[in-house]
């Protein structure tokens, strides 16, 4: 029996020429990520060890994202314990502010992901670089800590849940609605402990969606969501990834768990209401929700094309009275490029609220938290209850061309209703 | 006082870790400060009721969502001797192995456990005595790679020990 992209990919960092499901591994792995969060404690836990020195200072990636540029002073003393930790280890890929982006769109962007990779990362949405045919996935702060002594950790070998794409994306249907009727399918356990593998009719999917896509197979369970490389892979990482890599694709008779098909020309745009991801219902059959805020960003949906999308929905229009709109380019070189593109300029004119990159908000940070009884359009990943701030407040996730489109009409809209 | 020590506080399923712990309190690096706002948003009365040696037992997928460690730990630093769930979340899962908070996956065994029962939890032999109702709910034991980051007292003991 063959193997799966997951099981070559572990195999090939634990020495092994074969692994099965249920196997434990020690794997080397290629890149060690830590956000303002989860850096700390992990920089705590490796001192622990008493080790001195990192296993490699180029193989960790240090992004203070989540509560930067500080919100309080809690947060600059956390973000402090990073910056004294990356000059003192001198760590190659440290980012702060000015340079730094949200981390998962950051690492694929400046060429720190190839195929055939494995990363470990100290947040839970590491599963994104999967969409360029490596392994990543979320651990802890003290798996953290340990691997950036070892440059190892254990593994076990997840069963692999085949996702079979085919038909052709409707109008304004992009990754978001992809992932997200996904997981209404299965649910947020459905793929838990599993790692999803997508194949069939990929050409259609940009790498911005294939990445929006596997930022969320952890909001189904899952453990990695990979994709296998293609010329979409191959172009996204020209210029990018400069160093050798190998793509990794599955065997003909490779074991998977199962099947699953999702005929992407029955999708349309989808919103997943409160309090969980799996909560997905059509965009359409929303229109009498009312909302006050929206926002268009994130490791999910913070990339250049994402910002076009609800660039073109709000492009001459204004924002809906009753509504704050906050746009946050997950990195410095989106932004740029969105205000060189003059999407930057679309939304001030349209009164929405351009922010420098931040997962503020995602996780009810900073920089747009919600009070009690209120509602926000969100192209994050999460609507846990009292995600975005009050227990009482309520968080709708969507895709830019909906979140936009339910900006200026101020209810959750259809995006051909603009 | 509602509860006496050993006493079960029982959730539903999906409980994710913006309730274990919500991440506006994420900039705080104390344990024991970060601890008096363990599940607050779904009871507020745990943090500030629950004795040492109580059990949080609740339903699928426990521990979904961020990979927090922070989650477990207030779990641990509030004096809980262990999670048992019909489920766990993968990250949640692993994060408690790692700092050595037992999380015992027993299935739909779950449901015999109820809101205020009390119980006798010996997590190494994985057996749970529901000692008000006089039921026996036997587990799988764990798997002996992960006994041995347990026995080390947590991954960073072990990892000192392999260097």
């Amino acid at each position: 029996m063959g193997m799966t992209i997951t099981e070559k990919i572990l195999a090939k960092h634990a020495g092994r020429a074969k692994v099965e499901p249920g196997e434990l591994l020690i794997c080397g792995v290629d890149l060690v990520l830590a956000n303002d969060i989860t850096a700390p404690p992990a920089i705590w836990e490796f001192e622990k060890i008493g080790q001195g020195k990192v296993f490699a200072k180029d193989k960790i990636a240090l992004v203070l994202d989540h509560f930067a540029p500080n919100k309080d002073i809690k947060s600059a003393q956390m973000c402090k314990v990073v910056r004294d930790f990356a000059f003192a280890q001198d760590i190659t890929h440290y980012y702060d502010v000015g340079r730094m982006g949200v981390e998962h769109a950051l690492l694929p962007e400046i060429g720190l992901i190839a195929p055939g990779e494995v990363i470990i990362g100290g947040d839970s949405h590491t599963c994104t670089y999967g969409a360029l045919n490596a392994f990543g996935t979320g651990v802890g702060q003290t798996d953290i800590g340990a691997a950036m002594a070892s440059g190892s950790s254990w593994f076990k070998v997840p069963p692999t849940i085949k996702v079979e794409l085919t038909g052709h994306l409707p109008p304004y249907v992009k990754g978001k609605d992809v992932i997200l009727s996904l997981i209404g399918m299965i649910g947020v356990d459905g793929a838990r402990y599993r790692s999803l593998e997508f194949s069939g009719d990929i050409a259609q999917l940009s790498a911005d969606d294939r990445l929006t896509i596997c930022n969320m197979a952890i909001e189904a369970g899952g453990k990695a969501g990979i994709f296998p490389f293609d010329a979409i892979t191959e172009k996204y990482l020209s210029g990018r990834a400069a160093r050798p890599y190998e793509p990794v694709a599955p065997d003909g008779d490779a074991a998977f768990e199962q099947t699953i098909t999702l005929d992407l020309s029955r999708l349309e745009p989808v919103v997943a209401c409160p309090h969980l991801p799996e909560n997905v219902k059509p965009a359409a059959q929303l229109k009498q929700t009312k909302i006050d805020q929206v926002i268009v960003g994130s490791c999910t949906n913070g990339r250049l094309s994402d910002l076009k999308q609800a660039a073109e929905i709000v492009r001459g229009r204004k924002i809906h009275e009753g509504v704050r709109m906050i746009v946050l380019p997950a990195t410095q070189a989106v932004y740029l490029e969105a205000m060189e593109r003059g999407y930057i300029k679309d939304f001030i004119e349209a009164g929405a609220a351009v922010s420098t990159p931040t997962c503020g908000p995602c996780l009810g940070g900073h920089m747009g938290i919600l009070a009690a009884g209120e509602r926000a359009v969100s192209t994050t990943n999460r609507n846990f209850r009292g995600r975005m701030g009050h227990v009482d407040s309520e968080v709708y996730l969507s895709g830019p061309y909906v979140a936009a489109a339910s900006a200026v009409l101020g209810r959750i809209a259809h995006p051909a209703e603009i | 006082m509602r509860k006496k020590a050993g006493n079960v506080w029982r959730y539903g399923h999906h409980v994710d870790t913006d309730v274990i712990i919500p991440a506006r309190y994420l900039n705080i690096a104390d344990h024991h400060e970060l601890a008096e706002h363990a599940m607050e948003d779904i009871d507020a009365d745990f943090a500030k009721q629950a004795r040492t040696g109580d059990y949080i037992v609740a339903g699928k997928n426990f521990g979904c969502g961020s990979s927090r460690e922070h989650a477990p730990l207030v779990l641990k630093v509030r004096g809980v001797p262990a999670v048992i769930a019909d489920s766990f979340a993968r990250i949640f899962y692993r994060n408690a192995i790692n700092i050595g908070l037992p999380a015992m996956e027993i299935g739909e065994e779950v449901e015999k456990i109820e809101d205020g029962d009390t119980l006798e939890v010996d997590a190494a032999k994985g057996e749970i005595k529901i000692t008000n109702k006089n039921i026996t709910i036997a587990t799988k034991p764990l798997p002996g790679f992960i006994q041995e980051i347990t026995k080390a007292g947590g991954l960073i003991n072990y990892v000192k020990g392999k260097n």
